[in-house]
């Protein structure tokens, strides 16, 4: 970080002379979900990518930064749609974004095909870590198995022998529960995907599930859908019944609306705002000071790793971004000061990194997000061998 | 069988809840003559009106009861302003219109309460379950929402069937001209009309809103089902709305509860996880489409039309 | 006939020019997103038209008309999925599954008339969308991405996009000559007829549920061609493509631009997708503007945006 301001200072003493008067601007193009019931992920997104470029003084490797932010509006074909105007309209030099696993998919080809380099702050479908992965394609996140591939862990550490697991009928959603079944060594006794997003009302999958009577449920419900989740969940009366296990459903966007629900609900995460490092504590206090009233999520400090990672490699190669082998290499180096401490690429582009266990507990008049334990160091994605690229 | 019970009961009360939305379609239907494809943002008020109210008095019960209010005046200020001036003309420009009208409710909301949608707690006393058969337990609100769609539904009935008011409204629904020509004031009986219908959405709505939280968009999808209740039972009918409303309760619900299991016999068990949510989904509109085939204008149709 | 140099003569050949001139304009370093864009609007025109034909002059209110976008952009997808490549057999397929599925939904929903033929269809629709939903071997919820374009002979190759948007420019205008044609035809007449009056035209002893099944199926087929379009514009195909707001987007093209006209679908089409792409740059929150607009076309512009330009609309 510290260089990275130092570059950009160092760059507007040089802009400030004539002969640097037309230099070029870096521009990204940024695809999230900006409309909608699910726009609170976005705004999130955006704030954390505008806060990493504040911190970097707006600049990169000495160059201005153009963004341009694109709503999917929770759809692939618009995804993909606007992907390709970033790509043929606004001639990008870098893509970043994407919540959802779906759209990322839909949007793949012509990011591919086009060689624009795209760094995914969220959505990781198996596809992209297996056999779709390409030299230009980075993740800041995580691919979608390994979340609750923690979780199936964590059970068995607490000696749950039997599990019903729900989650939405959409790519990430068939990944999670494959995910953590992989991990789980008791008896998976009943699984249901539900309509995905338009399925809201759970009571009759609860019902299945309470009639199963297992030792725990599993669930992965991002965005809105967690909160009604939880709701139905107590409603149903299995809270002091049946534990509840989740990945993805509990987070700094719904917690203000599950509030005492969420409380001794367990989850895995590869970042948790407390956790102790520096980059991490300034990016949690500048976010709360320059939003008021909100705090940062996981997807936003994906989104401001990934603003990060672009502004290392744009520095190590001088904003030359013609060269791609260059530019890639300084991409794979991940030569910056990560939110969640250490920070480095598998083969496949995508981190090799912690995952913790992360419980809800009530301060004062609030309820927030902590790290309890470390389940899994340094986890790898299982479909890393699949990708062809070593 | 406790799995049974508890799933007719979750079917009943979605059904009944349909019935409250697809009653004031019917009737707005039935007498105006008016598709109206924003009587979902009138759901969707209810519930953002009731999560307001209810923070601000910080007591569930005066939240829903000024949330009724409030829909109730939306719906007769958007009757007064736009609706008035499509009685009379083609169901394409209604469509349009109304379609428009969603748009815009949908973007103020965003606007007035922003994007994240607001939730709205359930009072202690509802938020637990109760026994209703030895064994089995089943949650106190769902129970409440039982009773009081119940309570409406023999309410809409005595209003409709017993009372000058209800006289006019069937006499609306099979002659419009015929009403005009008594002299009845026919512009504040369409008002009254619509206003109820928006109330009696307003109410889903906001009794929906502990269940599945409250959001932008939550009318659009459920929208389509009271159409299909609408149509299925008649149109203009009450009693073929509520008949039309519990089967489509249940058939959502059970189809969700034991179609992937009977799926899962025929095909491979990952084959069956994704298609199950989606061909139960689809029932519905198979048993709109017999219904239609057999009988084209619904079970219980008012009108001759 | 309104003069030819009526406003609305001059608007729409000016409109026709345009789309012709588009790609010159592109090559001359016009922005390329023009160029997908209008391939898009070009590609729901042709949608829009085929509705128009059923809609405007047949008086039936298909409220699923986007199943047959999603039938002819699946028979595309599918067939690429399992490796048939070539135009020559996707394309058939494509309008032949369209017209069976309108064959069938026709013959069952013609029975009906006024709202319930709205939602027949509809329920037609929705009940297609899901079945594509449960199609978990391509893609299900998630869509289907196709990873080659139809094959044609040489020299016509669909990834050359100035190619495809002449293409597609080419069937837009075919369709609406042959909607045309049909429409002023004999048969054309007794549609028209039976939409106004359905018990005289029987009287004279005219077939009408035969000649109305016989236009609900031109217009799906046609509609079957759009899809498979749209499966080549997108290089991907997902249920959401037919779900019913799909329809309700093309309803509102057709009243937009003027229903029973010939121009009017394309009007309707190119106002409503560049009035969106516009207002979207313009505010995050466009939809509080388009939405009231749409309201005020329906209560002061009968006849869309084709009535508004000449007064005079064509039989």
């Amino acid at each position: 970080m510290r260089k990275a301001i130092l570059a950009a200072s160092a760059a507007l003493l040089l802009a400030a002379s004539p002969a640097m008067a037309q230099q070029k601007t870096i521009k990204i193009g940024f695809i999230s979900t900006f409309s909608g019931p699910v726009a609170v992920i976005g705004e999130d997104m955006r704030n954390s990518f505008e806060l990493a470029l504040d911190h970097m003084g707006r600049k990169m490797g000495g160059l201005p930064v153009e963004v341009i932010y694109e709503d999917d509006g929770f759809k692939p074909e618009v995804g993909k749609q606007k992907t390709e105007k970033l790509i043929e309209s606004d001639k990008v030099d870098f893509i970043s974004g994407y919540i959802w696993s779906n759209v990322l998919l839909a949007s793949l080809k012509p990011v591919v095909d086009s060689k624009t380099f795209l760094v995914i702050a969220n959505a990781g479908p198996s596809q992209i870590a297996g056999e779709l992965c390409s030299p230009t394609v980075f993740s800041t996140s995580w691919q979608n198995d390994q979340t609750p591939q923690a979780v199936g862990l964590y059970m068995n550490q607490k000696g749950v022998k039997s599990v019903f697991l729900i989650g939405p009928n959409y790519a990430a959603g068939k990944d999670m529960l494959a995910g953590v079944a992989a991990t789980f060594k008791g008896k998976v006794i009943g699984q249901e995907l539900t309509t995905w997003p338009a399925q809201l009302d759970f009571s009759a999958e609860l019902a299945k599930a309470k009639a199963a009577n297992p030792d725990a449920i599993f669930v992965f419900y991002p965005g809105r859908a967690g909160v009604q989740v939880l709701t139905q969940y107590a409603q149903a009366g299995l809270k002091d019944k049946i534990p509840l296990y989740t990945a993805f459903t509990i987070d700094e966007l719904s917690l203000p609306l599950q509030k005492e629900l969420a409380l001794g609900v367990p989850g895995a995460q590869e970042w948790v705002n407390d956790l102790p490092n520096e980059a991490n504590k300034k990016f949690v206090a500048d976010y709360i000071k320059k939003y008021p009233g909100k705090k940062p999520s996981f997807y936003g400090a994906q989104s401001y790793d990934a603003a990060n990672l672009i502004a290392s490699a744009v520095a190590a190669t001088k904003g030359n971004m013609s060269d791609k082998v260059a530019v890639q290499k300084a991409l794979e180096k991940a030569n910056f000061k990560s939110v969640r401490g250490n920070f480095r690429f598998g083969n496949n582009h995508v981190p090799i990194q912690n995952f913790y266990l992360q419980d809800v507990v009530k301060k004062g008049d609030d309820y927030v997000l902590k790290t309890v334990a470390t389940i899994v160091k340094d986890d790898q994605d299982r479909f890393h061998d699949k990708c062809p690229m070593k | 069988m406790t799995l049974f019970i508890e799933q007719c009961l979750n079917g009943l009360q979605f059904g009944l809840l349909l019935f409250l939305l697809a009653a004031g379609l019917t009737l707005v239907f039935g007498i105006m003559d008016l598709v109206n494809l924003a009587h979902g943002s009138l759901y969707m008020l209810g519930a953002y009106f009731a999560a307001t109210f209810a923070a601000w008095t910080g007591s569930f019960v005066f939240g829903v009861v000024l949330a009724l209010g409030a829909t109730l005046m939306v719906g007769m200020v958007v009757e007064v302003v736009a609706m008035r001036r499509l009685y009379g003309r083609d169901h394409l420009d209604h469509v349009l219109g109304t379609f428009g009208l969603i748009l815009f409710f949908d973007e103020l909301v965003r606007l007035v309460w922003g994007p994240e949608g607001l939730t709205l707690p359930l009072p202690s006393w509802l938020n637990t379950s109760v026994p209703i058969l030895p064994g089995v337990d089943y949650s106190a609100y769902k129970l409440s929402i039982i009773v009081v769609t119940l309570a409406v539904a023999a309410f809409l009935y005595v209003l409709v069937m017993r009372t000058r008011i209800g006289m006019l409204i069937r006499a609306g629904a099979s002659n419009r001209e015929m009403v005009g020509a008594l002299g009845v004031n026919i512009k504040l009986l369409y008002t009254l009309v619509f206003g109820l219908g928006a109330a009696l959405a307003g109410l889903a709505g906001l009794m929906q809103a502990p269940i599945l939280t409250v959001q932008i968009g939550m009318g659009e999808n459920i929208l389509i089902l009271a159409f299909v209740i609408t149509v299925i039972g008649g149109i203009g009918s009450i009693r073929g709305a509520l008949v039309a409303a519990i089967f489509v309760g249940f058939i959502d619900t059970l189809g969700r509860a034991f179609f992937p299991d009977l799926l899962r016999m025929v095909l491979s068990p990952a084959a069956a996880s994704t298609a199950a949510p989606a061909l139960s989904s689809m029932l519905i509109y198979l048993l709109m489409a017999v219904v239609l085939v057999v009988k084209p204008e619904g079970l219980f149709s008012a009108s001759g039309k | 006939m309104s003069g030819w140099l009526s406003v609305r003569a001059i608007a729409i050949v000016a409109l026709l020019l345009a789309l012709v001139l588009l790609p010159v304009h592109v090559e001359l370093g016009g922005s390329r997103f023009l160029l997908t864009l209008f391939t898009r609007i070009i590609i729901l025109a042709l949608a829009a038209v085929s509705l128009n034909l059923i809609l405007g002059y047949g008086g039936m209110m298909s409220f699923g008309h986007a199943a047959y976008l999603g039938i002819g952009g699946y028979a595309v997808g599918i067939l690429a999925h399992e490796g048939v490549f070539t135009g020559f057999i996707q394309w058939p397929v494509a309008l032949a599954a369209s017209a069976l599925f309108a064959l069938v939904i026709g013959a069952l929903s013609l029975r009906t008339r006024g709202v319930y033929f709205i939602m027949i269809t509809l329920a037609f629709a929705q009940m297609a969308y899901y079945v594509v939903a449960g199609l978990a071997r391509y893609g299900g919820d998630d869509g289907l991405t196709i990873y080659k374009r139809s094959q044609f002979i040489a020299p016509i190759d669909l990834s050359n996009k100035v190619q495809f948007y002449y293409i597609c420019l080419a069937l837009l205008f075919g369709s609406m000559y042959l909607v045309r044609r049909i429409v002023n035809s004999r048969f054309g007449l007794a549609i028209q007829g039976a939409r106004s009056n359905d018990t005289r035209m029987r009287a004279i002893g005219f077939p009408t549920y035969r000649y109305k099944l016989v236009c609900f199926v031109i217009a799906g087929t046609l509609c079957g061609l759009s899809g498979a379009l749209i499966a080549n514009h997108t290089d991907f195909v997902s249920p959401a493509m037919m779900y019913w707001t799909r329809s309700g987007d093309l309803i509102i093209m057709v009243v937009l631009g003027g229903m029973g006209s010939t121009f009017g679908p394309l009007v309707g089409a190119v106002a409503l997708l560049v009035l969106e792409e516009v207002l979207s740059s313009i505010t995050e929150y466009w939809q509080i503007i388009l939405g009231p607009l749409l309201l005020l076309v329906v209560l002061f512009a009968r006849g869309g945006i084709d009535g508004l330009l000449g007064k005079v609309r064509h039989g």
